[in-house]
């Protein structure tokens, strides 16, 4: 039996930090090369993290699954990244950027853990900047901000809409100079396929070669997960192609507990579907909410072209339910807006899956040089995409899954219930509750990898001073090297009919169905029905063609989509459980008059934690209660 | 994390004096190539100007040529003035071909034997700037014509010491001669004409103020020589100057 | 749309490869150029063969993962476009598609399509960073920075290290991608202390592996966000700037 203790330190919220990090063990730098470290991945988090630490002194291994670390989808973050730096001068604070964060979550974070996430916010700007993130600058020369969704305050710092792209860069550059320096060793084209334990601990890892198609061991004294989200299970999705669960499913599976899985995102403004052969979903800025007004026509049967549609008879509807935060309400509010919307049959496009983001009354008002400076390369790559050109016609937006809230449960320490093994980043599930803020994903990752894991990790590494890390021939690696062998020659030995492909766009209509925005008990116990169907189907009639001594894609999607199978069942039983409507999590049963989330403070303040106990038995539901001492319980309201 | 696909010609192990381990770079090669190329275009505009003195009679060219020889007056003695610049010359168009010659062995390697399927249909490349090195070689060729036709007088039965004039009235009044002649300034042409937009590249005097400008000068720069040039031979075939 | 493509085939490193034609019937000209081959892939899968392995990730033209010859140009001929945002109502139906990867002896091919772009990384680790380490850096606010200058940074920092620079290049020179990193870093106040260490530091590590510039800008052509071949000129002034100079008095102004 798994227990859960958060470790938050005692105090008032805002001495709670700096006593942690006066109470936690220290490692001494002369101490600290006596210490091997695993890092998995290299976006935001992971990069941040293996250059941190290989600053401190700690002998690091990063893998990564990319040709180079600077292509984890961080880099794919457009808007930009929160701090409470109150540089407008517009009554921002770190309690005010805590107090938004814990709210805009819908009550369903740690409190401690967010109020660490604003207060190190500060550092985070700084600390790029240093580095030579080219943030954009008023004329002046000082930082530029602009405002996100769920905020009244301009907090967020960007990058034209490469903020992702730049933060990423800096973090990339940070760890290619401890690459150069010889105190991180970089492990490309390598994907983790499995954490290996011994005595309960977290000791090593086992990684695939994509290149060579080898399977070799790698032992250290902790293990950390840096690995991202999950939102790939839903087939179509903002994520990149390659995005995927396995480094947490298998941590799962050995042990770690999961968290909150069916908190998950649907970004109000990503590029509508508009084929069966479509791979991906484009994200759009939330940054254009700042200057477009999202309208669908009055009336249903509309067919006009957009320009021709006069203006009372356009339906701002945003403006018009949440006159106080308007365009800019969160994600999840105005996601659940639009899709009441295309219910009501108003959608706009061909398929009549969108609405319009009109940006005709700021183009009147400040220019189209203004809007081009702004956002350019956005409107760019919606030309590309659609063919139409949005400073003529209005943008058509859809929501679209961006970003899962949900991950490995970790302590204030963020650390997992296995020792050792540690995740961060999207890949934990610590700080966003039941919906993340724009512009909040790019700060907690840095935060993560730069100032919080490179000091907690040393209060459990202290006690291992001087004990060798365990040898990668010993029993335990050996015998999860033989598990992932086994794995991989059954997916190559199927030879069934159906490609990899063909199974995970079906699993991926099924969590959109009655797993995506809004959520049935009916259609849940369907979905898990259908989905472990599906999955014993997959492990019948997968065909993956090629060998296992070579690059082979087929095989690499076949593995993670085998992982995506099972966690899209703890997603369902998960929304299940959780009998309420918040944030991210809409269940149809629970809502107000008038098409809100309601939630329910007393039976589900908690954050639900999974523990694994085999593929044929259902998973075991630990809770961790939610205390909220500072930010009082409220419906959220953004009227 | 193994890296594959190094030139072969990575630095040796041993340190090699300071000049030569600059000399080793591709960008030194460059500005070096860029600085010995603004001296021979110095040169260049220097002797066509020089020689437009045949229009104004044989005194005014022999007077010329005369000068030459007696640079600095007074002040050095004949002709070492004249053999300083030669040598100076001589060593920045070596330096010019060296260079050259090893950047492009470089580039051969550095592209490898396995070449795209698809013929390239160059966006931005013109023609000058990928057929650098052949004009560059018609224009050494021809250089070592014209010293010996107007300098050694081996190339010219003709030739007289002294008498500029003359020689150059000899010479061009061979056809294959005056050919060759306006051939080669046409290549040389081709090449000034990218390599003075491409100097400036390659020393970094760079600015976006001035940039669209390096089109203009280069363009101008190379009509002015090239017509220059191209009057000699086309004057005297057409019996202006005799 | 039917097309027809010619793609190039190879099973591993220094393996010989050869071009294969294939039938792609059916696309929708709303497809990118990816989805294109990944519906050509589901059907060679289907069939049993092998899939033609590409490279890609983000599908957003941010990540530069993908990037492949078409016909004769990186990225395929539109401008500022990568692979991933090319989008197949560019082509005809009936076309025939030539589809080749990188080729330079600094990426040499991994599988088909996909090349081995390490050095790129080889470069960025030999200077391409600011040394500061993680805490203890002073308020944002502290560094002006004169507006068009960050911006001119910025141009140069959106560089997404695909290669098609040094696949578009006759010399297969490295120097827009080394450049751009340069410019980004060396135009910032930030980036001065280091400036020539690490400009010079970079070229050299750079030339370890790729050809020489001779000033046809290809690259800028070829570069999916459009980066000036003005950075290399800064480039190669820095570079000489930092052989000639006397860094004891770097301090002074």
């Amino acid at each position: 039996m798994t227990t859960l203790d958060a470790k938050v330190p005692e105090g008032p919220i805002q001495d709670k930090w700096t006593n942690h990090r006066f109470d936690i063990k220290l490692v001494n730098p002369a101490n600290k090369r006596k210490y091997d470290v695993i890092i998995i991945g290299t976006g935001l988090a992971g990069a941040s993290a293996a250059a941190t630490m290989g600053e401190l002194g700690y002998n690091v291994k990063v893998f990564t699954y990319h040709d180079s670390p600077r292509r984890a989808h961080s880099i794919a973050a457009q808007g930009g990244i929160n701090a409470a730096k109150n540089y407008p001068n517009d009554g921002d604070s770190i309690y005010r950027l805590f107090y938004d964060t814990v709210k805009g979550g819908d009550y369903r974070s740690r409190e401690a853990n967010v109020y660490r996430l604003a207060e190190v916010s500060n550092e985070i700007i700084d600390q790029c900047t240093a580095q030579g993130v080219p943030f954009a600058r008023e004329y002046s020369g000082l930082l530029d901000n602009r405002s996100f969704g769920g905020a009244q305050v301009s907090r967020t710092f960007y990058a034209r809409g490469q903020t992702g792209q730049q933060l990423l860069l800096g973090a990339y550059q940070a760890l290619a100079r401890q690459v150069g320096l010889g105190n991180v060793t970089l492990f490309n084209r390598s994907e983790m396929l499995e954490v290996v334990l011994h005595e309960g601990r977290a000791v090593g890892v086992v990684v695939r070669d994509l290149v060579t198609g080898e399977i070799t061991s790698h032992s250290a004294h902790a293990v950390v997960l840096a690995t991202g989200g999950y939102s790939n299970v839903f087939f179509l999705s903002t994520n990149a192609m390659a995005c995927n669960t396995t480094a947490i499913w298998r941590a799962y599976r050995k042990g770690a507990l999961f968290s909150n899985p069916c908190f998950t995102q649907i970004h109000p403004t990503c590029i509508p579907v508009h084929d069966e052969f479509q791979s991906k979903l484009t994200l759009m800025s939330e940054s254009l909410r700042n200057d477009g007004r999202i309208w669908v026509p009055v009336d249903p049967d509309e067919t006009r072209a957009a320009n021709d549609i006069p203006e009372e008879e356009r339906d701002y509807y945003l403006e018009r339910i949440y006159p106080s935060f308007g365009n800019l309400a969160p994600r999840d509010v105005a996601s659940r807006a639009a899709m009441r919307m295309i219910d009501e049959n108003k959608g706009v496009g061909p398929l009549k899956n969108g609405v319009y983001l009109d940006f005709a009354d700021a183009i009147g008002r400040l220019g189209k040089d203004v809007i081009e400076a702004r956002y350019g390369n956005l409107f760019e790559m919606y030309e590309r995409i659609t063919d139409e050109d949005p400073y003529e016609v209005p943008m058509r937006i859809y929501p679209a899954p961006h970003y899962t809230m949900g991950g490995l449960w970790v302590d204030y320490n963020l650390m997992t219930t296995v020792p050792g093994l540690y995740a961060i980043g999207e890949a934990n599930f610590s700080d966003h509750g039941a919906n993340r803020l724009g512009a909040s994903a790019l700060m907690q990752g840095l935060a993560d990898g730069y100032f919080v894991l490179p000091y907690t990790i040393a209060d459990y590494l202290a006690d291992y001073l001087n004990v060798a890390p365990v040898p990668t021939d010993h029993e335990a690696f050996q015998a999860t090297e033989e598990e992932v062998r086994s794995r991989i020659d059954k997916l190559l030995s199927i030879n069934g009919s159906r490609t990899v492909d063909s199974f995970h766009r079906e699993l991926g209509r099924i969590m959109i169905d009655e797993c995506g925005l809004a959520r049935t008990k009916s259609g849940l116990e369907k979905a898990l029905r259908d989905i472990p169907a599906l999955r014993e189907e997959f492990w019948k009639d997968v065909k993956v063609t090629g060998t296992d001594d070579s690059y082979n894609s087929e095989l690499a999607k076949a593995a993670r989509v085998a992982d995506f199978f099972e966690l899209a069942e703890l997603m369902c039983r998960d929304a299940l459980e959780r009998e309420e409507s918040c944030g991210g999590h809409f269940r149809v049963e629970h809502q107000t008059e008038e098409g809100e989330a309601k939630r329910d403070d007393i039976n589900q303040a908690h954050s639900s934690a999974w523990e694994w106990k085999g593929l044929s038995v259902p998973p075991e539901h630990h809770k961790e209660a939610l205390d909220f001492e500072y930010v009082a319980l409220a419906q959220r309201s953004y009227k | 994390m193994t890296t594959t696909g190094r030139r072969s010609d990575t630095k040796p192990a041993r340190k090699l004096p300071w000049i030569l381990e600059f000399y080793r770079s591709d960008v030194v090669k460059k500005w070096i190539m860029a600085l010995s190329g603004i001296i021979l275009l110095g040169y260049i505009a220097a002797h066509m100007l020089g020689n437009m003195k045949v229009y104004f009679g044989p005194e005014e060219i022999n007077a010329y040529g005369e000068a030459l020889r007696d640079l600095g007056g007074h002040l050095v003695p004949r002709t070492h003035l004249l053999w300083i610049m030669r040598i100076g010359l001589t060593i920045a168009f070596a330096i010019h071909i060296h260079a050259a010659y090893s950047l492009t062995r470089t580039n051969l390697q550095a592209r490898g034997r396995v070449r795209y399927d698809v013929p390239r249909e160059y966006l931005a490349a013109n023609y000058a700037s990928r057929t650098m090195r052949y004009s560059g070689v018609i224009v050494i060729l021809f250089v070592v014509f014209h010293l010996a036709d107007l300098t050694w007088g081996n190339a010219n039965p003709d030739f007289m010491r002294g008498n500029p004039y003359a020689n150059m009235i000899a010479s061009f009044e061979r056809v294959p001669v005056a050919i060759a002649y306006i051939v080669a300034n046409l290549a040389l042409g081709l090449h000034i004409l990218h390599g003075v937009w491409s100097l400036f590249q390659s020393i970094g005097a760079n600015n976006a103020v001035y940039n669209k400008w390096r089109r203009y000068l280069a363009w101008g720069f190379t009509a002015v020589i090239v017509l220059g040039n191209l009057s000699f031979p086309i004057a005297v075939q057409f019996g202006i100057i005799s | 749309m039917d097309l027809t493509l010619k793609v190039w085939r190879q099973d591993g490193p220094g393996e010989p490869g050869e071009f294969k034609e294939y039938e792609a019937k059916g696309i929708s000209a709303d497809s990118s150029f990816l989805e294109m081959l990944d519906f050509v892939n589901e059907r060679l899968v289907e069939a049993g063969e092998e899939p033609i392995e590409f490279d890609h990730d983000c599908r957003e033209g941010i990540c530069g993962t993908c990037g492949v010859m078409i016909n004769g140009h990186p990225h395929g001929d539109q401008k500022g476009t990568a692979t991933c945002q090319l989008h197949m109502r560019k082509f005809n139906d009936g076309d025939r598609i030539v589809i080749e990867p990188w080729r330079a002896t600094g990426m040499p091919v991994i599988r088909d399509l996909i090349v081995d772009r390490s050095p790129l990384d080889r470069i960025i680790e030999a200077g391409g960073y600011v040394s500061v380490n993680t805490g203890g850096t002073p308020d944002a606010n502290l560094i002006p920075i004169p507006q068009m200058a960050a911006e001119s940074s910025m141009d140069a920092a959106s560089c997404i290290g695909c290669a098609a620079c040094i696949a578009a290049c006759p010399n297969s020179a490295g120097q827009l991608f080394t450049s751009a990193k340069l410019a980004h870093l060396n135009l910032l106040p930030q980036g001065q202390p280091e400036r020539y260490e690490r400009t010079v530091a970079m070229v050299d590590k750079m030339e370890e592996f790729f050809g020489s510039c001779t000033n046809h800008a290809e690259c800028e052509e070829a570069c999916p966000k459009s980066i000036s071949i003005d950075n290399i000129a800064f480039m190669n002034r820095d570079y000489i700037a930092g052989k000639f100079k006397d860094r004891r008095k770097a301090g002074q102004s």
